[in-house]
């Protein structure tokens, strides 16, 4: 083989791995730009799976993206004013983080590219100032359509109990009277403890002797619970999330809100303001019984405060005789 | 040197004149506007990463349900110290210090008006720091930085804690307080020839709104907390039910300030962004006016929506529905905000240094707190939401999205200026992610704990629901979080020392601080360049480049901080 042969040879070699390495860079570059769409199909996937999942999947994360409900109308209807407001908010958010990414992507710097040099647009501004005005405007109009029925206790259900004795609720107040027969119970916050009278039961006019409970309140079903929030030492806040939002036991004012529960269950919850080292302990039980079923159980509740209250006198009266004095008080 | 003639340099022979104190001393009593800026930064630093610690050690607690590492009552104390540190140590003075450089900077003023009152400011801050600390020696509030009486009242904090909380307002306020009426008498008076209303700068325009809003604000907390230190001592009963005092007086006057304090925190922050993305994406920024016009606006709002503090209180259901649409109001300025900075990066050749990453992580993370706000707002739903870890959620996004980024894109973009010395891209970079990232983990899954029925303010929870895994998440993020922050600290550190140099203008910016050497010179201008716009800079830049095309121009090409007559920098 001459010099030049080798040469020519030793050239087209070159020339091929050059085209063989240019098609093989071609070919990496398209695998990439395939491999990169598919990236992008696989999040854009991924991502839709966990906005359905997190939105349609409701038992196995419940309240993922909702708030608690299914205990008494009220936080239904709330429930569902969320709703709309997160069906609104993640247009919003989708719409602002999407155009701002978009931005970023499409504009950022490239050779070539110089920046135009505007200051603004008046009619654009104008028209984003409107177009938040009119979500906004949106959302506050299904708020006032929901307010009402939110604002408003229903009715006792037939077989429902009713005892209107002790319930003062003016019509602006965060909640609205209700129009027909409902209970009331008296809810006392105490650091940290819960108290539960249950309004107009006792035999005394003056309440005085009405049923109460610490802790664990118990309803009967299909009847509508106001409750008259109160409370003796510290602000705390009123709250089981299956039934309603929050509400704060204030000293000094009487605060109001209501349920309605319509299945035998038991619902959990706890004092939601700050109150001192026990707070987190601060817990509260609500079940909810058959109307008969629940006077079964004051009837016994009712014995067992009676026999506790002799058996306290009994022993004031002991320890009286034993001291000779009058010094023990009456609680 | 122009000057042609010999013109006689006038000498001033002065005796017994002091010469300014060197070192520490000369630190703990200077008046000029930069130290007691860097003063307030690094105060308002050291707190941030104290604060920062404490909010690690309640997420470590929380990290398990039903944990016992922290007792009930050191808890209550470490989110009493985490709250106040953060909005009265660190997000306000911080501001304060970022103001106090930058402001007369901006202007072309060579000091605030009145720079011992400045000082004084800053050492009224530095006491009320000192006092509330004091108290860890002690036993310090347990009953949340807001405070609520009866819980802060003798009865039920009797020791001294609360009282050294109620000495901590009165002091920063008063510090507060008097550096908003310097920053204003700063902007109304000292502007450079050319600056008008319309010139002026959006962080200046911010800083002014901030000033605004404190000075309206602080004295009602003042009246609040001494009514509650003369119940506490002095047998009064201002918020004492039992003796025909009221409790919602205090709600309601402690969240007239607490509500324009967040403006007060945030407000600044977007007049940061607001010049750092015209900078970085080449562009004027879009809507001047618009956003100047929705600080304003924003400010005033701000002042009618504390009942929404107060929506599960006993209040009457009018009140609260104007307190909604007051609420709702907010949000339309806030968006336009939004809105003008994008349409700033729009159609704009974006260099993405670190001060603009952080600067748009900043408007990502604000969205989301005010998107969440929105839900906040509509007060049925709050009665769900109120006082869970939704609120909690919402918050951080607004006031780390809000203000912390906020806070490191200044970082970032004004270092150069303080030191002289550029920060690492890369360190940058990664403290953005990193914080970015630990912000999303963290406070993202917070909504979910609040919506699971989670209270805020508890030392512990049952694991019921996924309560445990998602205050896990959250815990683990809280981590990511502070390890981009500690990557800055890493960042300014070395920078310090052996970063390159800036030069004054090392981004091309368009405010009038990059007309100085940095650091600047301790009077600041030797000559106060007459400004025509709102870039001024832009304005030199451009006249420096037409001069030194046309050779034949008489004056001098250079355009720099040591020039000595007016005539050179007339543009």
């Amino acid at each position: 083989m001459s010099v030049a042969a080798r040469r020519c040879a030793r050239a087209g070699r070159a020339a091929r791995e050059c085209r063989e390495r240019e098609y093989n860079l071609a070919a990496l570059r398209r695998s990439l730009a395939n491999k990169r769409s598919q990236l992008r199909n696989v999040a854009l996937l991924c991502a839709l799976t966990l906005i359905a999942g997190a939105v349609f999947a409701p038992d196995a994360f419940a309240h993922f993206l909702t708030p608690q409900s299914g205990g008494s109308p009220n936080a239904n209807q709330i429930a569902n004013l969320y709703d709309i407001t997160l069906y609104i908010a993640i247009v919003v958010f989708v719409g602002v983080e999407g155009t701002l990414l978009y931005t970023l992507v499409r504009f950022r710097k490239r050779k070539g590219r110089t920046a135009v040099q505007i200051h603004g647009n008046t009619r654009l501004e104008i028209g984003w100032t409107v177009g938040a005005a009119v979500v906004l405007i949106a959302l506050a109009t299904v708020t006032f359509a929901e307010l009402h029925s939110i604002r408003t206790p229903p009715v006792s259900g037939p077989g429902g109990l009713s005892v209107t004795d002790g319930a003062e609720l003016t019509s602006s107040d965060s909640i609205a009277p209700p129009k027909g027969p409902y209970m009331t119970v008296q809810v006392n916050g105490q650091q940290f403890l819960w108290r539960f009278t249950y309004l107009g039961f006792g035999k005394l006019p003056d309440q005085l002797d009405d049923p109460y409970t610490y802790y664990h309140m118990y309803v009967p079903t299909n009847t509508t619970v106001v409750l008259k929030v109160v409370s003796q030492d510290v602000v705390h806040s009123w709250w089981i999330p299956d039934l309603g939002g929050k509400v704060q036991a204030v000293p000094g004012y009487t605060n109001w809100t209501y349920f309605k529960i319509d299945k035998p269950a038991t619902y959990t919850g706890q004092c939601a303001f700050l109150c001192g080292e026990g707070h987190a302990r601060m817990k509260a039980l609500v079940t909810a019984l058959p109307p008969k079923q629940w006077l079964a159980w004051l009837h016994n509740l009712e014995a067992q405060l009676k026999a506790a209250k002799a058996g306290g006198a009994a022993g004031r009266a002991a320890l009286q005789n034993r001291t000779g004095s009058a010094a023990v008080e009456n609680p | 040197m122009a000057a042609t003639t010999l013109n006689p340099i006038p000498q001033i022979v002065v005796d017994h004149v002091e010469r300014p104190p060197q070192g520490l001393m000369g630190w703990l009593t200077t008046t000029d506007h930069k130290r007691i800026g860097i003063l307030y930064m690094v105060t308002a630093f050291v707190f941030f990463i104290v604060g920062g610690v404490e909010a690690l050690m309640l997420r470590l607690q929380l990290g398990v349900a039903n944990n016992d590492l922290i007792s009930p009552q050191v808890y209550n104390e470490l989110f009493t110290m985490h709250g106040t540190t953060m909005i009265f140590l660190f997000v306000v003075p911080m501001m304060a210090g970022l103001g106090n450089y930058f402001v007369p900077l901006m202007i072309g003023a060579r000091d605030v008006a009145f720079p011992r009152l400045n000082a004084i400011s800053f050492w009224l801050f530095v006491a009320g720091g000192v006092v509330f600390y004091a108290s860890v020696f002690w036993t310090p509030s347990g009953a949340g930085w807001i405070a609520t009486v009866p819980l802060s009242e003798s009865t039920y904090s009797p020791s001294g804690g609360v009282d050294a909380w109620i000495y901590l307002v009165h002091l920063t306020g008063l510090g507060s307080l008097l550096g908003a009426i310097n920053f204003f008498a700063t902007i109304a008076n000292m502007r450079a020839p050319g600056m008008t209303w319309s010139r002026l700068p959006l962080f200046v325009w911010s800083i002014l709104t901030y000033s605004l809003l404190l000075i309206v604000a602080l004295p009602v907390i003042a009246a609040a907390v001494t009514m509650l230190l003369l119940d506490r001592h002095f047998g009064t009963h201002f918020y004492d039910a039992t003796q025909g005092g009221s409790v919602l007086l205090w709600q309601n006057l402690f969240w007239f300030f607490g509500h324009p304090e967040v403006y007060v925190m945030v407000l600044p922050a977007f007049g940061i962004i607001s010049e750092v993305l015209p900078v970085f994406a080449r562009k004027p920024i879009f809507g001047y006016k618009a956003i100047a016009a929705s600080t304003i606006l924003i400010a005033f709002l701000g002042l009618l929506t504390w009942i929404h503090h107060l929506f599960t209180t006993p209040t009457p259901v009018v009140v609260l529905i104007f307190a909604m649409i007051a609420s709702f109001l907010i949000a339309v300025p806030t968006g336009v905000k939004i809105f003008n900075w994008i349409g700033t990066l729009w159609q704009g050749s974006i260099e993405f240094r670190t001060p603009l990453i952080f600067a748009v992580s900043s408007i990502s993370l604000f969205t989301i707190g005010g998107i969440t706000g929105v839900f906040l707002a509509i007060f049925p739903v709050d009665w769900q939401l109120n006082d869970t870890y939704f609120v909690v959620a919402h918050l951080h996004f607004v006031l780390i999205g809000g203000s912390v980024f906020g806070i490191f894109t200044a970082i970032y973009y004004w270092f150069p200026k303080i030191t002289g010395r550029m920060l690492s891209e890369t360190l940058g970079k990664w403290s953005c992610g990193l914080m970015f990232v630990g912000t999303l983990v963290t406070f993202l899954i917070q909504h979910s704990l609040g919506l699971d029925g989670m209270p805020r303010r508890v030392y512990e929870y049952d694991n019921v629901g996924h309560l445990q895994l998602y205050n896990q998440i959250s815990t683990v993020g809280s981590w990511i979080l502070a390890a981009g922050v500690l990557v800055t600290v890493i960042n300014v550190a070395r920078s310090l020392k052996s970063g390159a140099v800036a030069g004054p203008d090392p981004w091309k910016a368009n405010t009038l601080e990059w007309f100085v050497p940095s650091p600047p010179p301790e009077n600041n201008f030797d000559v106060i360049p007459r400004v025509r716009s709102l870039e001024p800079m832009k304005d030199i830049r451009r006249e420096i480049e037409r001069r030194s095309l046309a050779p034949h121009t008489p004056a001098p090409a250079t355009i720099t901080a040591d020039a000595t007559s007016e005539s050179k920098v007339s543009v």
